[in-house]
């Protein structure tokens, strides 16, 4: 029962990861219509970030948490500026391979100032240890993480939900042309809403860095199972995108638990999962039918 | 529809990249009859230059066999067998296919004499097929598997630096007799990990020790989680004294992460790694690792020899040695030897001249050229990561515990090994 319970954990805050990068995925989905395969890139680079600036200005873990998703954000919006917007209208295999580009260049750049080794990063001093939870103790930075991914989710989740922006950027996703017809303009939340989603990417980024490896490669294998993720909650579907994040994580945990006899298993357990539900159901559990135009 | 359309491209694009990427080098001209094939000698580095491997070896091995051209000319003068002597490198990415295309380029169209390096065990095997085949020879350096010198053995082909029976052999042995006799081994599923696990719970079985449980990890980890394994580990009945390790590069940064995010050690598991490089220790901190033990084949720090060598090659670098980039500087020296000793760069001649001799450089010590598998053995050295209060200097990390002599370092020819 304990080592149920402590794989569950532990699957959560896999989960996590793929729940605040599948949510960012989900979001500009939604409203660009773009497959971002660039952002593990930016996950990478949150953790990148919050290393550096430990590094080399010696900015703490809770500052990096704050300061690094927002210049992220900035630098996402800029880039969607200057590129991703260009191609919205076309087909979304131009801008699946533009931010397939993105990706390739940021990895290298990466690469050439800091080489593929990675770079240390420690948990900030109030997160180190483990907390004691009766049946079994559970370390510190990793009760943290889900407390605070469940947080960001459920604040997103407000946000769509109950402000004005949310339910513009709600409305944009689900009917574009006739939000559009009612006098909103949706194209000056296009930007930011992008940002956004790059800025979740960040954060998720800064979390991973006292936890992962952080090196240039590191959102590189973790992006192709985020977007498995998001294929099973249902392209474009912000609560399918968390559920699945954190189911998945849990799936993953228990498959490297209980079938530890077969890592093969583990190691393929989301792309079955995918195609089981692609089979059951198409447009992913929480996703609609494609919309009729 | 359009996901698969979009794969195809994606494949498509990146077809045409690496199509690209293989163009361009064209090969000497062979002409005269000097005493070496067209009037010089070409080394080619192989090895990965971008990926997980790239900072262990990678270009710095170049610069390090440029060292090794350099002192020869330097030694010889006038009296070398030639002065034209220069490197070619290549990057294979780790993936089997490149590097065998890349190796035959090499031989054919660069005029290479020899090939150096080569890490990760599918591509080296690979290799050591072309050599065979071209009647050319290769000097594997950092790639672990002993098939190399067992059953995929061949007249042309080398192994220089360490194999998978050393690593096993020495932290195996000496961790079971020191720190603890019941160990949970935790191996990344692929040939590499496979062949530490068997040569690990061989080498724990011989010293008396009990390998009361393994997992094998996916690999790659897309999930870079490894806590279902640690746990597992700590509860295990009879419970282990040793977490053995045998992930590489940033899967074993994300192992020793995790291992001290669990803290494992205060719950009385010590951690053995089954390959580690210098360069690891850099990357993941002395702290992180503090009172880990594990086999290496050469430090940088271990007399005044060796930190005359790892001065220079700082000063070209900006970091200290690994074992890797030492080893590729002794392989090009005692080609370069060989060939000025028999007066040619025919492959055949050059064998004969190696195969038994018996050397001492900055790198082998009390080492040996078998002439029955072509192992090239040497002393191997038990080492401990320094707790971080007694780092005194950047990149000094480790201390050696015990020297492994040579012929007990390496395993005594294979039967599978026929030349």
């Amino acid at each position: 029962m304990t080592a149920l319970l402590q794989s569950t954990f532990n699957g959560l805050v896999s989960g996590a990861f793929y729940a605040l990068l599948a949510l960012g995925l989900a979001v500009i989905f939604g409203m660009l219509r773009v497959v971002n395969f660039a952002h593990g890139a930016f996950y990478m680079l949150g953790a990148f970030g919050a290393y550096v600036l430990l590094a080399e200005a010696g900015v703490p873990f809770w500052v990096a948490l704050v300061v690094v998703p927002l210049a992220l954000a900035l630098l996402g919006m800029a880039l969607e500026r200057a590129f991703i917007h260009r191609l919205t209208r076309l087909d979304p295999l131009y801008n699946f391979l533009l931010t397939f580009g993105l990706t390739l260049i940021l990895q290298d750049l990466v690469k050439l100032r800091y080489g593929v080794q990675s770079s240390p990063y420690e948990a900030p001093a109030g997160l180190r240890g483990s907390v004691d939870f009766g049946l079994f103790d559970f370390p510190t930075y990793r009760v943290f993480i889900l407390g605070f991914a469940v947080a960001v989710c459920v604040g997103v989740w407000w946000a769509l939900a109950r402000t004005r922006v949310g339910m513009i950027v709600r409305a944009a996703t689900e009917r574009p042309e006739l939000t559009r017809a009612l006098g909103i303009n949706v194209g000056r939340w296009i930007t930011p809403v992008f940002g956004f989603g790059i800025a979740l990417a960040g954060l998720a980024g800064v979390l991973a860095a006292p936890m992962r490896a952080v090196n240039p490669l590191m959102g590189a294998d973790l992006i192709i199972v985020v977007f498995a993720v998001v294929v099973i909650g249902g392209l474009g579907s912000i609560f399918g995108s968390v559920a699945a994040g954190f189911g998945i994580g849990m799936v993953q945990a228990w498959a490297e638990a209980y079938l530890s006899a077969f890592p093969i298993v583990a190691q393929t357990i989301v792309f079955i999962v995918m195609a089981a539900v692609l089979l059951w159901r198409p447009a992913g559990l929480f996703g609609r039918a494609e919309a009729p135009a | 529809m359009v996901m698969r359309r979009t794969v195809g491209l994606v494949a498509a694009a990146t077809a045409t990249a690496f199509v690209v990427a293989g163009c361009g080098g064209g090969g000497p001209q062979s002409e005269g009859d000097e005493k070496v094939t067209g009037g010089a000698i070409v080394l080619g580095v192989l090895n990965d230059q971008s990926g997980a491997y790239s900072e262990l070896s990678g270009r710095n091995s170049v610069t390090a066999v440029e060292l090794a051209i350099a002192d020869f000319r330097a030694k010889y003068g006038d009296r070398a067998v030639t002065t034209d002597i220069s490197v070619r490198s290549a990057d294979h990415q780790n993936k089997p296919d490149l590097a065998n295309s890349k190796a035959q380029e090499m031989y054919d169209r660069q005029g290479v004499d020899l090939i150096l390096d080569v890490p990760t065990s599918s591509a080296a095997l690979r290799v050591a097929d072309v050599a065979k085949e071209k009647r050319r020879l290769y000097f594997n350096i950092s790639a672990a598997t002993t098939d190399l010198t067992g059953k995929s053995c061949n007249k042309y082909t080398f192994h220089y630096a360490y194999d998978t029976y050393m690593l096993a052999n020495g932290t195996g042995r000496t961790t079971t007799e020191q720190v603890g006799r019941n160990w949970y081994i935790l191996y990344p599923n692929y040939a590499f990990g496979q062949d530490m696990e068997k040569s690990f719970s061989a080498a724990i079985a011989d010293a008396g020790g009990r390998v009361v449980g393994k997992d094998g990890a996916p690999f790659p980890n897309t999930s870079g989680d490894y806590s279902s394994y640690l746990l597992k580990a700590a509860t295990l009945d009879p419970k282990p004294d040793v977490l053995g390790t045998m992930q590489a590069g940033a899967e074993l940064v994300n192992v020793v992460k995790q291992y001290n995010e669990f803290e494992l050690r205060d719950k009385g598991v010590s951690l053995a790694v089954g390959l580690m490089f210098i360069t690891d220790i850099h990357s993941l901190t002395p702290a992180a690792l503090a009172g880990t033990t594990y086999t290496d084949a050469w430090y940088w720090n271990f007399d005044q020899q060796n930190r005359e060598f790892a001065d220079r090659f700082q000063q070209e670098t900006g970091a200290r040695p690994s074992f890797a980039h030492a080893a590729n500087y002794s392989a090009a020296t005692q080609y370069l030897e060989a060939v000025q000793a028999a007066g040619t760069d025919d492959a055949d001649t050059i064998v004969a001249e190696l195969e038994g001799k018996e050397v001492n450089d900055v790198f082998l010590r009390n080492g040996k050229i078998r002439a029955a598998d072509h192992r090239v053995i040497h002393d191997a050295y038990l080492a401990q990561v320094k707790p971080q209060s007694e780092v005194t200097e950047e990149w000094d990390y480790v201390r050696i515990l015990d020297t492994i002599p040579a012929e007990e370092a390496f395993r005594a020819p294979s039967p599978d090994c026929t030349l």
